[in-house]
């Protein structure tokens, strides 16, 4: 047993962390994602990406996706903390591979480079749904919507063929079929 | 066309049908538009302390001993930094306050103003939730849905932040809504299930333990009888933690004392080695569960909390029940009366052998010290304070360290809301402006807060206070000049490297009480000790009491760090245990 010259526990053995798909539904009002933010940063929770914009005008509701990680203890009390904060309506959460559930990311590469290495670009993303927002004779600005996994890789694999900015959203999620979450 | 009124007049208006009589506060230049209005509202006593962290600690102190929120109000910038830590500590032990704090203009707002601070962005940490309020339109309905938040579910702090320019403006004033819109947070939905499944667990118990919380307090008076109901139908024993304290009458023989770091020998062993842990309002908190691997290994595990984040956050359950300890424990006892009708099965004879063994463990004696004619054992200072003030409904704040657990230990409680005490924050400097509240609540009652005197030289200047409203509170300062859980722990942990523990030079508590305009009591002597008590409860005013104590007395038993239930320090009387050298030494 380790030694111990504090009055505090010595932690204990953890559980394997996952990734987990938070979606929160909250009021659109000031501070509210500083409220959301700030129980993760101040509980020692981790934030992956965080997609936030308002999705009802008429009610005011936002919706925050965050992506996290943690062991399943962790989890759960992400999402009961969450249930607590006042301006939060509705809690989902899945895993990451939860066939049930889309889960996208929207990304824009700036390429700079002669024509064929951007056709280069294009043709490497080609399976996802490429989209050239911007061209010129030296470079294009192309969108693509994918997995946070595929697009790391696009990212990395684009680097040789002229990729100079990536801008990207963080992942947004919605269930298939017509049940929604909860 | 309705009347209008002025921010600062929606304020008061608020408060009035929200039945506040007492607000806790300290002026400045961006609430004066409030302090103005004061005048208009007799129904409203505003008590003016000398910080505004003894503020914040005298509303704590008002609302656990009344059950009603606290109400504090302050200036901004450092009106409102003073405050974060009394807010802090009612979060953290959840005591329901309302903090209005007063702000730059809006159009200041942002731009580095004379007394400007992020109010919201400071606070928002350490308070249910907070309001900046820019709309003079949106203040009456802020307001009352902070005392709903406040008060509703698991209580806490609120914080409402209203601009100087809002606290001028004009706008309808709107009564509360009773309608309420829970945002999806009812916290009271247990099913008749869960409770048949309960106690069915009861009845199949044959090494049962109850150990309660300070939920049963906050749940109001009737969770305490409730409570009492529950453990005579059932013959369990019952510990408690330190915020716990009253809920179950301390001198009652299924009361096994605190339990803890420093609760009783059979309360932590009753803890270790039961088959069915149920945990009231309580939180498993790190000072009650000692090693989490090791925590009441073999035992089936029922929690019953009103905050759904409470449950499994340290502590894996069986079976949760989320819903008020009222409710809860008025629907156990319910349902174990009507089966016991059906076949009048009771488990009390299941549960005689262990019983038997819980009597073995108290055997041990484990808050015994060694006493002294010579000098004043503080454990002994306390029990004296008790015998003498038992016949009297007393109330007792504290302040935090030794004096603390000691106060814990030795002195029972019998009702709930007597006992007020910062556990999960540990302030320092809580007790006295705590007792101030106390005593603003309960003017005709005895109020002592049991202090060390590093602890109270943190907020002294609230005597200040005491003696402007006449409040004849209590100050029994257990002195041995050292912060004593510092030193303890320096000396079993540290190789008694006393590092900056000790208080060179304290203050001449008797010239000080002098000087504040109350009386001032110093014993030193056992022999004289009961007559210098006496005269400190006959006094009618307040007293400073410097008991000068044992400097070097301990606080046993103790569980040392990463270890069980079932592994504690015994005191200086257990002979096997008086050791800690060597090996046990890095055990500590």
């Amino acid at each position: 047993m380790p030694k111990s010259k504090s009055a505090y526990s010595v932690p204990t053995k953890k559980q394997k962390p996952d990734t987990y798909i938070f979606v929160v539904w909250v009021d659109n009002e000031a501070g509210v994602l500083a409220r959301v933010v700030g129980l993760f940063s101040g509980r020692g929770y981790n934030i992956e990406s965080l997609a936030v914009a308002e999705v009802d005008a008429a009610k005011n509701i936002s919706r925050i996706t965050i992506v996290t990680t943690g062991t399943p203890q962790v989890i759960d009390q992400i999402r009961l903390q969450l249930t607590k904060l006042v301006p939060v309506h509705k809690v989902a959460e899945f895993k990451r591979d939860d066939k049930g559930v889309i889960f996208k990311e929207m990304a824009l590469f700036k390429v700079v480079g002669k024509r064929n290495k951007i056709q280069k670009c294009l043709n490497a993303c080609k399976n996802f749904n490429p989209i050239i927002l911007d061209e010129t004779r030296t470079s294009a600005v192309i969108q693509i919507t994918a997995l946070r996994r595929e697009i790391d890789k696009m990212n990395k694999k684009l680097k040789p063929l002229g990729l100079i900015s990536t801008s990207r959203t963080g992942a947004v999620a919605m269930t298939r079929g017509a049940k929604i979450f909860n | 066309m309705p009347k209008l009124f002025t921010g600062a007049e929606i304020v008061f208006k608020c408060l009035e049908d929200q039945k506040v009589e007492h607000i806790f506060g300290y002026p400045g230049g961006a609430v004066l538009p409030i302090y103005d209005e004061l005048k208009n509202h007799p129904s409203i006593k505003h008590i003016l302390v000398r910080h505004e962290q003894g503020a914040g600690h005298a509303a704590e102190g008002y609302a656990r001993s009344s059950g009603k929120p606290g109400v504090v109000l302050v200036t901004s910038g450092p009106g409102a930094t003073n405050v974060v830590t009394a807010l802090t500590d009612a979060y953290m032990d959840s005591v329901p306050l309302v903090c209005i704090s007063g702000q730059v203009p809006t159009h200041l707002i942002g731009t580095d103003a004379f007394q400007e601070c992020d109010t919201t962005g400071i606070t928002r940490p350490c308070t249910k939730h907070n309001w900046l309020v820019k709309d003079i339109n949106n203040l009456s309905k802020v307001m009352h849905e902070a005392f709903r938040v406040a008060t509703t579910g698991r209580p806490g702090p609120v914080l409402i932040d209203i601009p100087k320019d809002v606290q001028f403006a004009k706008a309808k004033y709107k009564k509360p809504n009773n309608e309420k819109k829970l945002n999806g947070k009812s916290h009271n939905k247990f099913s008749q299930d869960q409770i048949d499944e309960l106690v069915k667990l009861l009845s199949k118990a044959k090494k049962p333990i109850i150990y309660s919380g300070g939920g049963v307090i906050n749940s109001g008076p009737k969770a305490s009888q409730a409570l009492r109901e529950f453990v005579d139908l059932t013959g369990f024993p019952i510990t408690s933690t330190l915020q716990g304290l009253g809920a179950y009458p301390g001198d009652d023989s299924q009361f096994l004392g605190m339990l803890g770091m420093h609760g009783t020998y059979e309360a932590n062993n009753a803890m270790h080695d039961c088959d069915l842990l149920i945990n009231i309002g309580a939180r498993f908190d790190d000072r009650i569960t000692g090693k989490i691997d090791e925590f009441s290994p073999n035992s089936k595990k029922v929690h019953i909390d009103i905050d759904p984040s409470s449950i499994n956050k340290i502590i894996k359950v069986d079976l949760a029940v989320v819903g008020d300890v009222t409710s809860v424990i008025s629907k156990i006892n319910k349902t174990i009366i009507k089966n016991k009708n059906g076949h009048s099965k009771s488990n009390k004879s299941n549960i005689a052998k262990w019983w038997e063994q819980i009597e073995k463990w108290r055997e041990k004696n484990s808050l015994n010290f060694v006493n002294s004619d010579e000098n004043i054992k503080p454990q002994h200072a306390v029990k004296r304070l008790y015998e003498l003030t038992k016949n009297k409904d007393t109330y007792v704040t504290t302040e935090v360290g030794q004096h603390q657990m000691w106060a814990a230990q030795h002195y029972k409680f019998n009702k709930p809301n007597r006992w007020m005490t910062s556990g999960g924050l540990g302030t320092m400097g809580y007790g006295l402006p705590a007792a101030v509240g106390v005593q603003i609540a309960h003017p005709e009652k005895l109020v002592i807060d049991i202090a060390g005197e590093a602890s109270v030289l943190m907020t002294m200047q609230e005597m200040s206070t005491a003696v402007q409203y006449n409040l004849p509170i209590k100050i029994f300062i257990l002195n041995n000049q050292y912060m004593g859980m510092v030193r303890q722990w320096q000396e079993l942990l540290h190789e008694k490297n006393y590092s900056e523990s000790y208080s060179e030079a304290l203050p001449d508590f008797m010239k000080m009480a002098e000087a504040y305009g109350c009386k001032g009591i110093k014993a030193d002597n056992p022999s004289d000790l009961d007559n210098k008590i006496q005269e400190m409860i006959d006094y009618n005013g307040p007293v400073i009491f410097d008991c000068h104590v044992d400097p070097n007395e301990n606080c046993f038993p103790m569980i040392p760090s990463g270890k069980p239930h079932n592994q504690m320090i015994l005191g200086p009387n257990d002979k096997e245990d008086n050791k800690i050298k060597g090996k046990g030494k890095a055990l500590v």
